[in-house]
């Protein structure tokens, strides 16, 4: 696989919301470069006609019945919000929708 | 198919269709789905996606939206999984949307609507899938104490949504709003959602480009995005407005399909226009990923032919079948087939007792209907069982009832919750034997001797006076019967 | 014999028959943190208030003969990734640091049903990620066999405490080994169950197809113990097995006849510390002993077992921390500085007419959401919500993350067959001891590569066990980890209860130090 560039770590940290420092860039690129490297070892496992697997215990078919259960008080609700106005979350404005 | 001839080009339109699904609870969790609750009263840990928290599939929405799919003629493959769509929104409290990605629960259906160039010429609309997936919350824009912020409420989120892609078949904005039209009705007809657009129950995006010739050959415009769509009439209108103005565009920079990214419009339903909206940041990469904490859904070929058993028949094919079979107008059978199966159920049941569907379907879409919403009943509480109905309509046909006093006697039965024969008995209504009919008659003749030289002096409007005579010694006469046999006895002296 | 030194199974005796108090118990256990915990650091919250007002119920409830539940008055330890509604759940983050859950997780739940006293909360590796414990936000914590080296991680609290005589019971999770390995190298018994054997509702999520939470303790009897109340179907998980859960703690004395013991041809390979291959080796030779024999088997692929959890671990937590933007619960940065940085750098390139820069620069939200998890992340978690979502971003999704889901079949088949030869498989928890505070930080994929022995049964959703089988020279205890086919708890349990009763590696204590340790 191609090496990962500077770059593509500061878009990978746009995706991921992250705001890194330039210094932690160089870090990172390094670091997720030497460990995206070994990883690449599971370019030399034949996975043809392999199904994923994305769970451990590949269980179908769980449901919970539709039926309605109490709701948080909203105090409850709005307890942990770093910035409220007593009705609901509050955050720099939402543009373009 | 035709192409609208008043158009150098041809519309090419594709729908996306977002349904709240009429669940009591939402789709991962056991909040209320109610509408117009206090902002953030209808919320948890785990549709406010607190650490922690887990979703657990609610059980009724996958059912409806799976009968759904099939009336819709869709494919259900026998498994299906859950996918995080991730993208950061304030409205979107876990960072991702539970959603399906490569494997929805149904693809490759299709709708039948009328085209509205040939409204006898069905058209098939291909879908290409309906998923089932969670709703975000809402963000208020809230100018207040003067700083910019956003009020963000999460009643809404997690509400469960049927996505609908139709293929772009679509060739006008007629035919989009027609499509809507049907899909609505058969939605409603299944009971699956209210499709309530004020409430957003029903939202549409819609895909739009041309299709022209230039220079010999076939090119397309770039495909435009339409949101924030009111109502179906404004779907109509957005879609006019957008095709124009590609036409114009293109006349301008002739600027085709590819040259130019997918652009998103909002509709702006005051000014008539669609604006640009501003995209999203990456929005392309969603970075899809099975969701770890939710478990596949198998079904198998026989549970889809049972849903498909259980359906019963759709409204097209009920809507063809009542306009052949009861020679009613496509309007009286809409009239019916909106109000659902119950309904529809019951104005069947008048309509064979009564052996005249035409008269039946008058008094259940007018009388039926008028009771019901005054008195905020349901169709299932009508204390007039349908037979008893007919049996009403029956004695009018039979000329034991005269029709101006059914609707008297149709309010008693449902006040006093009597058959139609002893409201008729109770309202001393009787039929008036013939003779003594013109036995009355002829004594009111007699007895005004200036109303029978007006008449016959030609103003026969005079005879009106002789009906409310003959009903006061009579109720139960006639009255179109009394006008008669005193005209003719009036001409005759 | 203080109190403290006791198992849980005797505490268990003693408290039914009425010769300690639940009172007693908890105060010698507050006293016992309050003589070695500002040393160790295996706590990050304590209320012993609470945990006293329990205990004097708990009493009360007994003396007055009314019916307690199975840990009736017996102190357990909660690792701080838990929810638990009478306190704060921190995950050891910056971003959680004044978060308070408004909901009871499941199994901390059914540990208050069963009347246990929750005495403390645990420091841990950050949202669990890491094997030493250093990658807490809080504090640092140390391995009371010598506190200059890690306790392990991520539940090194956990293990820690239980190590020093601070709980006879905690609760740990394990997404890549993260209860086993601290176990083994602090010297107590820690056990991952099956993937769904234990609800995971109410478990800050870390992997979720990996997550799973156990029991540590000092002895197989009281890890079952606790497992049995914690495990069972729980419906707010819809991975949880519907699935009866045996009565562990009583079916234990039951040896396994005619054992097959497998070990794997693959594990003994370099870079195993030969003092850990040996003790090993003779933990076989006593199971030998014991009337089992002994087979070879191979798991070709369990060398892709680190890079295939080191794509799939960092995927699901990059998604799962996706909720940390600081929009409706934890850390959120300063909004005024943020705007008025923004404001300052707008100017600054409307002024050099740099339209590129405007262009790309973050709106007011982006920022908000970037600043929030750069302030509330440390660096561990960090790098794997970057590996994670660069390997599920557009592009590179097919190579990383969906080729390593492949393997994890693969390695997981590779179980399968294995497990149609052997009963249980023995290993290594870890290829070396103990390390020193700090000696690896640095060096993330050398830290990543100490899990190879324990990432396969997360991968593979098997139950596995760790438990103490010997020392090195410098008394740094070595674990032994058995593995069993998916819901052999049972199975897992006697096989590691029949070794326990033939040696008494568990019973070593480490002297503990009194003092306040300076420097690392």
């Amino acid at each position: 696989m191609t090496a990962l560039s500077r770059n593509d770590v500061e878009k990978v940290a746009l995706l991921a919301r992250l705001q890194l420092t330039d210094a932690e860039l160089d870090t990172m690129t390094a670091q997720l470069g030497q460990i995206l490297g070994y990883v690449d070892l599971l370019a030399e496992v034949d996975t043809t006609d392999v199904e994923p697997m994305a769970h451990a215990v590949e269980l179908c078919n769980v449901f919970a019945t539709d039926q309605v259960m109490p709701s948080l008080p909203r105090e409850r609700a709005l307890a942990n919000a770093p910035r409220d106005n007593g009705r609901g979350y509050l955050v720099p404005a939402v543009l373009g929708d | 198919m035709p192409e609208t001839s008043t158009h150098p080009y041809t519309t090419v339109i594709g729908l996306e269709v977002h349904v709240q699904l009429a669940t009591r609870s939402k789709l991962f969790c056991g909040c209320s789905t109610q509408f117009g609750a206090e902002p953030n009263t209808q919320t948890c840990p785990v549709c406010i996606g607190m650490p922690g928290t887990l979703p657990v599939l609610n059980r009724s929405a996958f059912a409806l939206a799976l009968k759904t799919a099939i009336a819709l003629n869709c494919h259900i493959p026998e498994f299906t999984k859950w996918d995080r769509k991730q993208y950061y929104y304030p409205d979107l409290p876990k960072g991702y949307q539970i959603s399906q990605y490569d494997l929805p629960m149904s693809v490759d259906g299709f709708l039948e609507i009328s085209d509205p160039l040939e409204p006898y010429a069905p058209l098939r609309i291909g879908i290409i899938r309906a998923h089932l997936e969670e709703d975000a919350g809402k963000s208020i824009h809230d100018e207040v104490a003067g700083r910019a912020d956003s009020e963000i409420d999460l009643n809404r989120t997690g509400t469960p949504l049927l996505e609908i892609v139709s293929e772009p078949d679509l060739r006008s904005p007629a035919a989009s709003r027609i499509f809507l039209q049907e899909l609505k009705l058969l939605l409603t007809y299944l009971g699956v959602s209210d499709c309530n657009m004020q409430e957003g129950s029903l939202r549409v995006d819609a895909n739009v480009n041309l299709h022209l010739e230039a220079n010999g050959q076939r090119v397309a415009t770039p495909i435009v995005e339409i949101k924030n769509m009111n109502s179906f009439r404004a779907v109509q209108r957005a879609l006019e407005y957008e095709a124009s103005r590609q036409y114009r565009v293109w006349q301008e920079t002739g600027q085709q399909l590819g040259q130019a990214s997918k652009q998103t419009r909002g509709w702006d339903e005051a000014a008539g226009l669609t604006r640009p909206q501003r995209s999203k940041e990456e929005s392309s990469d969603y970075r899809y990923l099975p969701d770890p904490d939710l478990v596949p859904i198998t079904t198998s070929p026989a549970q889809v032919e049972q849903i498909r058993q259980s359906l019963g028949e759709l409204p097209s094919a009920l809507r063809a079948r009542l306009v052949r079979e009861g020679n009613l107008s496509d309007y009286d059978a809409n009239v019916l087939i909106n109000q659902g199966q119950e309904l529809v159920d019951y104005y069947q049941a008048v309509a064979a007792k009564c052996n005249d569907p035409k008269t039946a379907a008058n008094w259940v879409t007018q009388e039926v209907l008028r009771e019901l919403k005054e008195r905020e009943m349901t169709i299932a509480q009508i204390p007039i069982p349908a037979e008893c109905l007919a049996d009403l309509i029956h004695a009018i046909q039979q000329g034991q009832l005269p029709g101006t006093r059914a609707r008297e006697v149709f309010t008693l039965m449902l006040n006093d919750q009597i058959t139609a024969a002893e409201a008729i008995g109770k309202l001393g209504i009787e039929q008036v034997d013939e003779s003594d009919l013109v036995a009355l008659c002829q004594e009111l003749i007699d007895a005004n001797p200036k109303i029978v030289a007006d008449v016959q002096g030609g103003k026969q409007q005079a005879i009106g006076a002789l009906i409310g005579q003959a009903k006061k010694k009579n109720p139960n006469v006639d009255p179109g019967r009394v006008r008669s046999i005193c005209l003719e006895l009036a001409m005759k002296s | 014999m203080s109190l403290v030194e006791y198992s849980a199974h005797e505490l268990k005796q003693l408290l039914v028959s009425g010769e300690i108090t639940s009172i007693e118990l908890t105060q010698a256990l507050l006293d016992q943190i309050g003589t070695y915990d500002d040393h160790l650091g295996a706590f990050l919250h304590i209320d012993a208030e609470r945990a006293l007002a329990r205990a004097a119920d708990i009493d009360h409830r007994r003396q007055a003969g009314k019916p307690l539940g199975p840990l009736a008055g017996l102190p357990v330890a909660v690792k701080d990734v838990l929810c638990d509604q009478d306190g704060p759940t921190t995950c050891a983050s910056r971003m959680l640091q004044s978060f308070r859950p408004p909901y009871d997780a499941t199994v901390v739940a059914r540990l208050k049903a069963a009347d246990a006293v929750l005495i403390g909360r645990t420091n841990m590796d950050e949202f669990a990620m890491g094997g030493s414990t250093e990658n807490s936000a809080f504090q640092v914590t140390r391995n009371p066999w010598d506190p200059g080296r890690i306790p392990g991680g991520s539940s090194g609290g956990a293990a820690t405490c239980v190590a020093a005589r601070m709980a006879p019971l905690s609760i740990g999770t394990d997404t890549g080994g993260s209860i086993r390995q601290p176990a083994g190298l602090c010297g107590v018994v820690g056990m991952k169950p099956t993937y769904g054997r234990v609800s995971r509702y109410g478990l800050i999520a870390f992997a979720s197809s990996l997550d799973q939470v156990g029991p540590l303790a000092r002895t197989t009897r009281d890890a079952a113990l606790l497992l049995e109340t914690i495990a069972g179907h729980d419906p707010h998980d819809a991975t949880s097995l519907e699935v009866p859960v045996p009565a562990y703690s009583h079916s234990l004395e039951q040896p396994l006849a005619g054992l097959r013991l497998g070990i794997v041809r693959e594990h003994f390979a370099a870079g195993l510390d030969p003092s850990i291959e040996e003790a090993i080796r003779q933990a076989v030779e006593v199971y030998q002993s014991l009337g089992a024999t002994i087979q070879e088997i191979s798991l070709p692929h369990s060398k892709y077992a680190v890079a295939t959890y080191y794509v799939i671990a960092p995927s699901e937590a990059s998604s799962n921390l996706a909720r940390y933007d600081g929009v409706h619960y934890g850390h959120r940065t300063d909004e005024s500085q943020l705007q008025a940085e923004l404001n300052a750098r707008r100017q600054q390139l409307q002024a050099a007419g740099d339209e590129r820069g405007l262009d790309q620069l973050d709106n007011g939200l982006v920022r908000m959401y970037r600043l929030s998890r750069a302030e509330g992340f440390g660096p561990e978690v960090k790098r794997r919500i970057m590996l994670g979502t660069y390997a599920l971003s557009a592009g590179y999704y097919d190579a990383y993350y969906l080729k390593a889901l492949k393997v994890r079949r693969l390695i997981r088949q590779d179980f399968d067959a294995a497990f149609g030869q052997v009963d249980l498989i023995a290993s290594p928890v870890t290829p070396s001891v103990a390390y020193r505070l700090g000696e690896m930080v640095d060096d993330p994929l050398a830290m990543y590569l100490v899990d190879l022995y324990t990432v396969s049964a997360n991968l593979a959703g098997l139950p596995s066990i760790s438990l103490p089988c010997g020392f090195t020279r410098e008394w740094l205890p070595i674990g032994l980890q058995l593995q069993a086919p998916p819901l052999e708890e049972l199975r897992l349990l006697r096989g590691a209860h029949m070794y326990e009763q033939a040696t008494d590696w568990h019973k070593r204590q480490p002297a503990l130090v009194r003092q306040r340790h300076t420097g690392v």
